[in-house]
């Protein structure tokens, strides 16, 4: 019998249920490898369900819950419910605890959790960040996440993959973060039908780690369940320096889709003509070049999220930040993604170079992209930011207005007071 | 679909008292527009409050009158990616707790679509949904994959719901339907299903 061609994601999802294939469309029903959680998806919502079904964690070696989204807590309602992760983490013995070490997506990978070729579950949207390594995963709700850390399973509508491919280079100044604004645009929020992408191309192989973990990231902006790129050399010393996994349980080779495997489509973009990218209020899909945005003026400028401010991204920024300060009346905020991110650009001087310029330090938490109450924006504050998402009222009021841009994009319109071509000031 | 990607809404044409108790049968429609997201239907402001407070802002950015004026019976119809977004299952129970009886959409997102189904709120897909008006009485057959849209007098074509799923809504969602399962008062949990039924 010849074995039929797979894509990536059929290969993980044929491995999670015990099968050696699986065909688009068939539900399948996977074992989880992993699930994570955070403060607000997790303890505080999953412990009075598992006590009305009297039901117990399937197996807790395998659940992560990390403190993100309440931190810093600034009232008492946040406090509250930092305290009962907090408590419910020990009093379970729960080893995979992440308390004040940064945003869930981040840390995730970092702590060593993620491997190629893994099935896993958060409690997040933006859990398809987890792809950047290899790994099915995707995000669910808090109901959801019971039904699935109760069984140790979860139902899967077996995905086409959408074959996104970004050939060339990407030109100084542009970044993954461009690539996705970019693809909001053209496929529109929806683009993937909730579908599986996967990016491939020589574009993609020369991004680092933290780059594809964007790419993942954003997966969820264009409406797709997972977002995938297939693991490599890059990933295996990634995991193996950063993360301290061990490379003997590192499979870069089983983890890759064929060559001839039936894809739902195939689509093809050029890195090297890529500008860098803007969106306007209200949504990610209102991106275009930023030549389009020429001289908006803006208050704040936010480096922050797990989108737009790991380690990578703000090195990105210091280099357009170099021996410049902000505009005057101009409020650059940096929320480093995670603690260990924000130490590695502490000793090597990046973050010195951001504080040179004027930014002022958020704690390592989701901050002011949340919109869940420690950074809200006022009525007609104009706002350049590296996250993900800009819907109306996300992260403040209904009257803020946020633009998306790129860690470059946000430094650079820091520097000047409006949105500026990140290129202007690299050249 | 790019540049008008934002979510719009419309009240209700016409809200009378009366309507609570007219003979008409059916709920009243309350009509979105395209990629309406979970930010707007929960905003983040409130996440931290239980789900009472959630749904007293529900849609507060885009319908400030909808929270207080929507009745038990009502139906939400929207576009294409219905509650793209977050994770937060606090958007569809928000609806459920105003009590909204049936989601209708072009197209939902699929995250948020398990959400609403695991909450017990029928969440249908029918491509006809813009033949439907704020105001416009409708009943919702999720079973049966039909909208009677009784002002109108049409009836719309909806796609059917998959039978895994159909279970969790006859029990009211995923968690009395897991209750049911550790009862052994059923095994049909979607973990159940075994592929090419
Ligand atoms: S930083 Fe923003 S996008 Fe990332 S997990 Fe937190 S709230 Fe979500």
């Amino acid at each position: 019998m010849t074995a039929q061609p797979q894509t990536l994601a059929q290969k993980i999802l044929a491995r999670a249920c015990g099968r050696t294939t699986v065909q688009p469309g068939e539900i399948i029903v996977g074992r989880l490898d992993l699930a994570m959680t955070h403060d607000s998806s997790g303890p505080r919502r999953l412990q009075p369900m598992l006590e009305r079904l009297g039901a117990k964690i399937w197996d807790l070696s395998k659940f992560v819950v990390i403190t993100d989204h309440y931190l810093p807590a600034n009232d008492d309602d946040s406090r509250q419910i930092i305290r009962i992760t907090r408590d419910w983490a020990r009093e379970h013995g729960l080893k995979n605890f992440h308390d004040e070490q940064g945003i869930c997506h981040v840390v995730l990978p970092e702590k060593g959790y993620l491997r190629p070729g893994m099935f896993a579950v958060g409690g997040d949207s933006h859990s398809p960040t987890g792809g950047a390594f290899g790994a099915y995963m995707f995000g669910v709700g808090a109901t959801e996440m019971l039904g699935a850390v109760v069984t140790g399973e979860i139902w899967v509508k077996v995905p086409q993959t959408l074959l996104i491919e970004w050939s060339g280079s990407l030109g100084r100044g542009v970044s993954a973060k461009d690539m996705m604004l970019h693809l909001c645009r053209t496929l529109g929020l929806d683009g993937a039908d909730y579908q599986a992408v996967q990016y491939t191309g020589s574009a993609i192989s020369a991004l680092s780690m933290q780059e594809r973990m964007t790419l993942c990231n954003m997966a969820t902006e264009i409406g797709a369940q997972t977002g995938l790129v297939a693991p490599d050399a890059t990933t295996r010393d990634w995991l193996q320096q950063v993360a301290g996994v061990d490379p003997a349980s590192i499979d870069i080779t089983q983890w890759q889709g064929d060559a001839d495997a039936p894809l739902g489509a195939h689509q093809r973009f050029d890195a090297s003509s890529l500008a860098p990218q803007v969106a306007a209020p209200h949504s990610p899909a209102n991106a275009g070049p930023i030549g389009d945005h020429g001289h908006q003026r803006i208050q704040v400028a936010y480096l922050g999220a797990c989108t737009g401010a790991k380690l990578d991204d703000l090195r990105m920024a210091a280099s357009v930040l170099r021996g410049r300060r902000i505009a005057s009346g101009v409020r650059l905020m940096v929320g480093a993604a995670s603690l260990h991110d924000q130490q590695q650009a502490e000793r090597e001087g990046t973050l010195g170079v951001l504080q040179q310029a004027g930014a002022e330090l958020l704690p390592n938490a989701c901050g002011a992209c949340a919109g869940y109450g420690a950074y809200r924006f006022n009525a007609d504050t104009v706002v350049i930011s590296s996250t993900a998402r800009n819907f109306k009222g996300r992260m403040g009021s209904a009257d803020a207005r946020v633009f998306l841009g790129s860690p470059y994009t946000v430094a650079a319109s820091a520097v000047t007071g409006h949105i500026t071509d990140p290129r202007e000031l690299l050249a | 679909m790019s540049k008008d990607s934002n979510p719009s809404t419309q009240a209700p044409g016409s809200i009378e008292p009366a309507d609570a108790t007219s003979a008409t049968p059916g709920g009243r429609v309350w009509r979105c527009g395209d990629n309406l997201d979970t930010d707007a239907l929960a905003p983040g402001q409130y996440m931290k409050y239980g789900i009472e407070e959630i749904a007293r802002h529900c849609l507060e950015s885009l319908q400030p009158e909808f929270a207080s004026q929507v009745r038990a019976g009502d139906v939400v119809v929207a576009g294409r990616n219905c509650g793209t977004g977050s994770s937060r299952e606090q958007a569809p129970q928000a609806l459920k707790h105003l009590g909204v009886a049936a989601l209708v959409a072009k197209s939902f997102a699929g995250l948020f679509y398990r959400n609403a189904i695991n909450l017990g709120l029928p969440a249908v897909v029918c491509a006809e949904a813009d033949r439907i008006q704020a105001g416009d009485r409708i009943r919702v057959d999720a079973r049966a994959g039909l909208i009677h849209n009784h002002t109108r007098g049409e009836q719309l074509r909806c796609e059917a719901i998959p039978a895994h799923l159909l279970q969790l809504l006859d029990d009211g969602g995923l968690l009395p339907h897991l209750e049911r399962r550790l009862a052994g008062r059923t095994n049909n949990h979607p973990a159940a299903v075994s592929s090419h039924e």
